[in-house]
């Protein structure tokens, strides 16, 4: 997330290192204010009226199929690494559960996030940076309008919304894509499947990875309208907006995914010490 | 005084309306401008020349809030704008248009749309905005039949003409423009000339105009003020050269104002080959 600099580091000086450092620090401490100031905005004043259903459409509705064709492959990746292992074994059939396990709780809104993260997020990187660059959300801030609430409440608003209903769509085809990989091409049964799926994938799983998309969710919209607003000038600083929105992006899913994964575990066992074991 | 009922009095005809003070603008180590003062008073046109790089945009767009500046103060209708609410800059920002180098129309609405942005979003119940796009395109010669094109559509002069459409929808009281005739052919340049003149008469504006175009400062202002990049300045020296009528800027004794008034590279290349930067007639 550096976009805000102090001053050009110098590789060759020691206090260069500093210097990072300091850059690190000021950037951390702008892409703060920016969330306060977008966060402060839709909480009090809400979102402005006739913004969100296009910002709704092009996030939402045009990452449909992007999304569902990357929960169709992760499904049918699933049944294909997992089957030698189950096989050996003699539980063939209880490799529903596992590849939908695996799915809901953490490949799911793992992949889907990553997914819009460059789709979405560095489509409005690139749009924001554009705009600071050719000087239209100065225009929108001399009009006394606030860019904030006109452009980035909405599309953090509708990657709150949308990543978790995008989530659950690549859930579901990853779903589908597991189960028909497994029944016609690997021959397992379609009942025992079904039937030791839903044995053990519980309530928990799908809202772990529903909480998780919704984290998810915010930090594509607010890191991704923070590179655009904080965009450099000319082609390069628009191009190195959707790049680092891309990559700031996906570290924080990994990172916000085992941080969750373990704060949702902990409470998990705080209520079912025993678990619940595929063996 | 609560925030909320901070106000801003506009009926204090006496004050100027725009006050600048000892204002410094950086970016990082680099400064911009270095001290620079001056007032204008309602109803005046005044130009701001300078070469490239001198800090005349920066100098625009402080005056409104949208860089903030290092020291110093800027005072719109005797407000100081560092020290009043955000709501209170907004709402003094509505009163002020600003017509852009590019002329910044956003690209995916169309020409009504860009027009009817500032009061769609400020006075939204208002009944008249159709009417009223229709009516600035008139008067700054568009035909209305353009109000359906997107911005890509239209040439660059057109472009202009739209973004000072847009900049007069909220009947302001201050204009600002940066740069209104680059890149356009000296006919359409003579255009927006006449334009930025009728305008002043029709909605009695102050307008501040940045611009290398000495056509357009002896055609539309009333008082030039030139400035010198901050590198260049001596030490002590005022940013703000020369600050006069037109008509005194070929009779000023200063080398540096006639030089630029000219259009005269004078020793400017002779300089850089001592620099080693030119050499051989290639750029090093």
């Amino acid at each position: 997330m550096a976009s805000g600099t102090v001053r050009t580091p110098n590789p060759n000086s020691r206090p260069a290192v500093l210097v990072q450092v300091a850059n690190a620090l000021y950037a951390l401490g702008n892409f703060t204010v920016f969330c306060f100031k977008s966060i402060s905005s839709l909480t009090t004043k809400g979102v402005q009226r006739g913004t969100l259903l296009p910002a709704a459409y092009q996030i939402g509705v045009q990452s449909i199929p992007v999304v569902a064709l990357t929960g169709l492959f992760i499904g049918m990746v699933l049944a294909v690494q997992s089957y030698f292992q189950f096989h050996q074994l003699g539980m063939e059939n209880r490799m529903g559960a596992m590849i939908n396990i695996t799915l809901v709780r953490e490949l799911g809104p793992v992949l889907a996030a990553t997914m819009l993260a460059g789709r979405v997020g560095s489509a409005i990187a690139a749009e924001l940076g554009t705009m600071r660059v050719s000087e239209q959300i100065d225009a929108i801030d001399s009009m006394g309008i606030s860019p904030i609430r006109y452009l980035v409440v909405p599309r953090v608003t509708a990657c709150l919304l949308l990543v978790p209903a995008l989530t659950i769509v690549a859930d579901l085809v990853g779903v589908a894509g597991g189960f028909l990989y497994s029944s016609l091409a690997l021959n397992i049964d379609a009942a025992q499947y079904f039937y030791n799926s839903k044995e053990y994938v519980t309530g928990f799983d799908l809202a772990t990875g529903i909480i998780k998309s919704v984290f998810f969710g915010i930090s594509i919209g607010l890191i991704s309208c923070y590179h655009g607003f904080h965009c450099r000038v000319g082609a390069r600083g628009v191009g190195r907006a959707a790049t680092g929105a891309f990559v700031s992006a996906f570290v924080i899913i990994l990172f916000l995914d085992l941080l969750l994964g373990i704060a949702l575990d902990t409470i998990y066992f705080q209520f079912n010490p025993g678990g619940n074991s595929l063996l | 005084m609560s925030k909320s009922k901070e106000t801003i009095d506009v009926t204090r005809l006496d004050e100027p309306l725009v006050q600048v003070d000892n204002l410094v603008v950086s970016f990082g180590t680099h400064e911009v401008l270095n001290g620079v003062s001056f007032s204008i008073a309602r109803g005046q046109t005044l130009a701001v020349i300078g070469e490239s790089g001198c800090g005349k945009t920066v100098l625009l767009k402080s005056l409104i809030g949208l860089i903030q500046p290092a020291a110093g103060s800027v005072k719109l209708s005797g407000a100081d704008i560092a020290t009043i609410s955000s709501a209170t800059l907004a709402e003094l920002r509505t009163r002020t248009g600003f017509v852009f180098q590019q002329a910044a129309l956003f690209d995916s609405l169309t020409v009504r749309e860009n027009i009817a942005f500032p009061l769609s979003f400020n006075e939204p119940s208002d009944q008249n905005i159709e009417e009223r796009c229709d009516q600035l395109l008139i008067e700054l010669g568009l035909d209305p039949s353009i109000s359906d094109c997107y911005p890509g559509e239209l040439s660059g002069g057109m472009r202009k003409r739209v973004g000072m459409a847009r900049a007069l929808m909220m009947r302001p009281e201050l204009l600002l423009y940066d740069e209104p005739t680059t890149g356009l052919d000296p006919i359409v340049s003579d255009v927006i000339n006449e334009l930025i003149l009728r305008t002043r008469i029709n909605h009695f504006v102050t307008s501040i105009i940045v611009t290398h175009d000495m056509k357009t400062v002896r055609k539309t202002a009333d008082r030039v003020l030139m400035l010198l990049p901050a590198s260049q300045l001596n030490k002590g020296e005022n940013q703000i050269i020369f600050d006069g009528p037109p008509s005194e800027l070929d009779r000023t004794s200063d080398m540096r104002v006639q030089q630029f008034v000219r259009g005269d590279a004078g020793d400017r290349i002779a300089a850089l080959v001592s620099d080693n930067s030119f050499t051989d007639g290639e750029w090093k």
